[in-house]
């Protein structure tokens, strides 16, 4: 951008007066990091308001642990081995049916975006599924895969396929036409277009699907485990809420949302990795 | 089988028809009738007009886009029937790949037509790179370029392809007067040093005469030729050649015909 501006500047007219010319140039060496100190910031403040409204015990200790209680709850959670199975059952559910939910739904979104009478044939099961609360399904699932971690692996594919197909299929229906004339002004074949064309130029949707389908995965997990596991974050969570141990349970709830987080923020930066192009990045 | 023409014809439309169909209107509707012409090898010609006689039509089936459907249209001696390799279009609108680097775009067309490895057309594209005056650019994304220079890009990698014909669709509408003067200088260098045969489509008279050896005027729709005009001003042309005498007759000229057909009414009906 900068380039373009001072080539423009070059041939323009240039001469024009200027009262205070204000320094244009390089930001101020913190303001990249401007976000994420406010952030911070914010969360600090939040958590010392917690503590000392928890602390003045005006609510009972039952309705709202301070967050000191809540490190107490991580340091004897993680003193007792069975965490380890917990979060290793959860994580294989959910890199299981995620996993599985990109294997198909991707290439199928892919496929209904560029087939049409493919897509004419699938829409209404996907308009369908995608409007029912999938979620309901899980006790059915249930009752077909056992309580075991299959029954959760399908309510996570349940939840996240839907969001990447449509998502993938809406990409690679979206292509600029200007583009597409270009390619077939030069003798571009369907494979090429597609390769050079189609996919490129779906990315940014396919991972925005991603990004949606990392929600109702871990929505899945949380709620397949509280219906019916034997291990599992969500279990221990739902567990220790039916047994009034608040402390663990916003323990588990916290691991599970920062699970979430951390996976939304690796997709974001994969976007922004592939948006390069795109002015302002 | 008609042999590689000798007459030095690169371009020939003889009796050309073209119709299509309009959903809107659920009828079809013919575009060009008859247009009859002929463009020899290395000449710039300019098919100059209002909106709606058919121009655009005519040059994307001169590319084979779109097919014809009467008469005939050949291309040294032999049939046009699809795009290929010996034509390359510059677009209207740039029409580059935004995910792609200035160097990347201009490769592009080698690289779909596969002639030559990726590796190559990255190669040879660095010289058209130089040739359009884009030079530090290439690692830049389109969008981080002014309008200009999009079309540069645009240009360039129509030029990168090697074609035999160059064509051009109103490439400098969307550019502000002063680039797009400056653009037309630019252009006519290019042309210059690479020997193109070009045929350009605009509606601007100036443009059209200031570029071309020749400038068509087609008919309201459905489109025909209704005027062929030399134009005798030397070349190498300067952009003030455009304020001399003998360029304002040719304006006149021209302009006479294009309002014509506006008399006709027949424009009128349409637009």
């Amino acid at each position: 951008m900068k380039a373009a501006v001072e080539a423009e500047a070059a041939v323009g007219t240039g001469a024009e007066p200027q009262e205070q010319s204000r320094p244009v140039g390089r930001p101020h060496p913190l303001s990249a990091y401007q976000p994420a100190l406010v952030g911070g910031l914010s969360v600090l403040v939040f958590l010392v308001a917690w503590q000392l409204i928890a602390e003045a015990r005006v609510v009972p200790a039952l309705f709202l642990p301070a967050p000191t209680d809540i490190g107490d709850a991580y340091r004897q959670m993680f003193r007792d081995p069975e965490i380890w199975l917990d979060l290793q059952t959860s994580g294989i559910e959910v890199g299981y049916g995620f996993g599985l939910a990109i294997v198909i739904g991707l290439p199928l979104g892919i496929l209904m975006g560029w087939y049409r009478p493919l897509r004419s044939a699938l829409d209404p099961f996907v308009a369908f599924f995608y409007s029912t609360p999938r979620i309901a399904l899980t006790p059915l699932l249930i009752i077909w895969f056992g309580i075991g971690i299959y029954s959760k692996v399908a309510v996570i594919f349940l939840g996240a396929f839907f969001p990447i197909t449509i998502s993938t299929m809406a990409g690679i229906r979206s292509l600029d036409p200007l583009l597409l004339l270009a390619a077939r002004s030069f003798g571009a074949r369907d494979a090429q277009i597609f390769r050079t064309i189609a996919l490129p130029g779906s990315v940014p949707f396919i991972l925005t699907g991603l990004r949606l389908g990392v929600g109702h995965a871990l929505v899945g997990v949380v709620v397949g485990e509280l219906i019916a596991a034997q291990h599992g974050i969500g279990k221990r969570m739902s567990d220790a809420f039916t047994t009034f141990n608040m402390p663990t349970g916003f323990a588990a709830l916290i691991m599970i949302a920062a699970t979430g987080v951390v996976l939304t923020v690796a997709i974001q930066r994969l976007e922004r990795r592939f948006d390069a192009w795109r002015p302002g990045n | 089988m008609t042999r590689p023409a000798d007459d030095g014809i690169k371009l020939s439309a003889r009796g050309v028809r073209i119709e299509y169909w309009q959903e809107r209107s659920r009828r079809s509707f013919q575009a060009v009738d008859g247009v009859d012409l002929d463009v020899r090898a290395g000449e710039f010609i300019a098919i100059v007009g209002p909106s709606g006689r058919g121009k655009t039509t005519f040059l994307n089936a001169v590319d084979g886009l779109i097919p014809i459907s009467g008469g005939s249209l050949s291309l040294a001696g032999r049939p046009i029937k699809g795009p290929g390799h010996d034509r390359a279009m510059v677009f209207q609108h740039p029409s580059l790949l935004p995910w792609r680097t200035v160097l990347a775009n201009i490769a592009y067309g080698l690289e779909i037509q596969g002639k030559v490895s990726r590796a190559v057309a990255r190669e040879r594209s660095r010289e058209y790179v130089g040739l359009v005056g884009l030079e530090g650019f290439e690692d830049h994304f389109p969008l981080e370029l002014s309008g200009g220079m999009q079309q540069r890009v645009n240009l360039a990698r129509a030029l990168a392809t090697d074609p035999e014909v160059l064509l051009l669709d109103e490439p400098f509408a969307a550019l502000d007067a002063q680039t797009r003067e400056y653009m037309q200088l630019e252009l006519l260098r290019i042309w210059r040093q690479t020997g193109k045969t070009a045929v350009f489509i605009t509606h601007d008279i100036k443009e059209a005469i200031y570029l071309a050896d020749r400038v068509i005027v087609f008919t309201a729709r459905p489109g025909r030729v209704k005027l062929t005009l030399e134009i005798g001003l030397r070349r190498p042309r300067e952009l003030r050649v455009k304020r001399t005498p003998a360029f304002v007759e040719y304006e006149d000229a021209v302009w006479s015909a294009i309002e014509e057909e506006f008399v006709l009414g027949k424009t009128a009906a349409i637009s």
